[in-house]
């Protein structure tokens, strides 16, 4: 079960809460009859797959049912990010390793029983 | 290779066992084969048994990043059947069904296929209609499937309960005789033995780490964590790792990489005589040999290679088996683990040539490839050895996804193996 980070409500919620959405980022086109067949299937079927950094497309459809998106390692399942639908795709070299622990799964050791640091201020601070 | 046979056995006890040989030997790899298997797992084997039995290509190397049958073969259900909808699909997994019958003798290995039969439950009207939709498109294409009440269900599966107040009441089941289970590890041992014995060199512990390909695009080789060796044709049979290594090649694939868990229950005497499917709940569950009751999970929602998955997926089927066996309600839960499975947006598998002159792939088995493992490496091998697919795994290629000829058996099951 993986802790998920909602941009939109800005708290950590059980993975439960959301559906998983597909890989991000990719542009559906404006004129889709007039698409060739190659770049449809493009577009409809490959996947980018990676074993290493994803960007997905997340809900909260058990929240406030927005969608938004993450950057994911998916060899450790640890979320490097998320961030709001709309906002351009992040810059891998510039997130820091330690952007967000979100999945307690995969913390290191010695932190497992350590709360995770709120990276925004939380409500009524600020 | 010496035979296994009652024979042996007793040789073997005259003298104090000391004659056994190793299964499969273990080389070193050469600079260059004929053909390359990326992929150690029944698929990878079978095709390179296959390869040398019936078309006497010997000069093979199958390379294994782990250690062989350690991925998907080694962690699956092991549920067998052949009752898919489609006439390509029903091709293809019926050959392979025809294959298991026999397999343990062709390998000279028990591999312990038991056609003990497997039964899908219909929990409601929509059920009902799929399966018995199902039933008639098998018999069309001449492969047992047949209809059973809810009484006829619990005749041939005791312990199931077909009360009209479960929470998942059972409104009738279809059932494939031939279908079964076989020994995970025996496949990918006999086939290995097999090649082996017929000269294919078994590397273990030896990564694939790129593709090559000469300036006019042909594959030439792989690099690996032992070095780069040469050959002018690579299959990639790498289940969920298909993706990644189709990429250092240079081809995207229509491929998601997902976790499927399953779990064993503690050892207890014979109480489960079959296999029992559920879709809708989904959960499927069995009796090995050793008496575990071996139960299958579904898969995460999310991309991911860890090979572990979610608790709350396993904790899902676990309810539904505790409804429909209720006897099961106390049994203790020893071992759960995950594989990682690759999945295509039409849930059939690909085997095919590539755009990349050389390079073949057998992938997108998902979540339900076991049952496939003979027949895939069969046809599989042809391809590789006559660089054309066999009529068999013809409709099974990567362009179906720009023409529009999908095998929609997702649209036709929607569920997992
Ligand atoms: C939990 C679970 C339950 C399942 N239940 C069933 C079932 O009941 N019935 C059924 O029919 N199917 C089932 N399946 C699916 C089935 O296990 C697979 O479809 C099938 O075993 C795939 O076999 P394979 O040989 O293609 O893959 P694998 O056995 O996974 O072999 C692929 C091999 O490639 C190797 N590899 C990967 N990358 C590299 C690299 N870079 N270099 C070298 N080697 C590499 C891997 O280490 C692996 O050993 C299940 C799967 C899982 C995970
Ligand atoms: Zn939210």
């Amino acid at each position: 079960m993986l802790l998920i980070h909602c941009p939109y409500c800005d708290e950590e919620r059980p993975e439960l809460e959301f559906r998983n959405a597909g890989e991000a980022h990719i542009a559906r086109s404006n004129n889709i009859a007039a698409e060739s067949d190659e770049d449809f299937e493009k577009f409809f079927f490959i996947r980018s797959n990676p074993k290493g950094v994803i960007f997905e497309r997340w809900r909260h459809i058990h929240g406030c049912a927005r969608f938004f998106n993450a950057a994911r390692d998916t060899i450790t399942d640890r979320f490097l990010l998320t961030y709001k639908a709309g906002e351009p795709k992040p810059d891998l070299t510039k997130l820091a390793a330690d952007a967000g622990p979100a999945a307690w799964a995969n913390r290191p050791p010695d932190q497992l029983n350590e709360k995770p640091k709120a990276k925004r201020p939380t409500k009524g601070e600020a | 290779m010496r035979k296994y046979s009652v024979f042996a056995i007793a040789r073997e006890a005259m003298r104090g066992h000391k004659g056994w040989e190793e299964q499969w030997s273990s080389p070193e790899p050469k600079s260059e084969y004929d053909v390359i298997i990326v992929g150690a797992g029944g698929h990878g084997l079978a095709t390179a048994y296959y390869l040398a039995k019936e078309h006497g290509i010997t000069n093979v190397a199958v390379l294994e990043k782990g250690w062989l049958g350690g991925g998907n073969t080694g962690r699956n259900t092991t549920i067998i059947r052949s009752n898919y909808l489609y006439d390509e699909s029903a091709g293809i997994y019926d050959h392979a069904l025809k294959l298991w019958d026999g397999l343990s003798q062709d390998l000279n290995y028990n591999v312990m296929y038991s056609a003990r039969g497997v039964m899908m439950l219909a929990h409601n009207v929509h059920d009902v209609q799929v399966l018995k939709r199902h039933v008639h498109a098998n018999r069309l294409n001449g492969i047992d499937n047949e209809w059973l009440t809810p009484e006829q269900a619990r005749e041939f599966c005791p312990p199931l309960n077909i009360s009209a107040s479960a929470r998942y009441p059972v409104v009738g089941a279809s059932l494939q005789r031939r279908g079964g289970t076989a020994r995970h590890d025996a496949v990918a041992w006999g086939y290995a033995r097999g090649a082996s014995d017929r000269g294919v060199h078994i590397i273990q512990n030896c990564e694939v780490t790129g593709v090559r390909r000469t300036p006019d695009g042909r594959v030439s080789g792989v690099e690996t964590s032992k070095g780069f060796i040469g050959a002018k044709k690579v299959g990639v049979v790498a289940a969920g790792h298909t993706s990644v290594i189709m990429n250092m090649a240079g081809v995207r694939m229509p491929l998601e990489s997902y976790p499927l868990q399953a779990l064993v229950s503690e050892p207890v005497k014979p109480v489960f005589p079959c296999v029992v499917m559920s879709n809708t709940v989904h959960a499927y569950i069995s009796q090995s040999d050793k008496g575990e009751l071996v139960i299958g999970a579904g898969t995460d929602q999310y991309i991911s290679y860890s090979q572990t998955g979610g608790l709350h997926i396993i904790n899902h089927t676990l309810d539904a088996i505790c409804e429909m066996f209720p006897m099961f309600t106390r049994m203790k839960m020893l071992r759960s683990w995950g594989g990682i499975v690759d999945v295509t947006p039409d849930r059939s598998p690909i085997l095919a040539k590539t755009p990349v002159p050389g390079l073949y792939v057998n992938c997108g088995w998902g979540t339900g490839g076991f049952k496939a493992t003979p027949g895939s490496g069969n046809v599989f091998a042809h391809t590789i050895a006559r660089d054309e697919p066999h009529p068999i795994n013809a409709p099974f290629t990567i362009e179906r996804f720009r023409t529009g000829r999908l095998i929609d058996e997702a649209a036709a099951a929607a569920v997992a193996h």
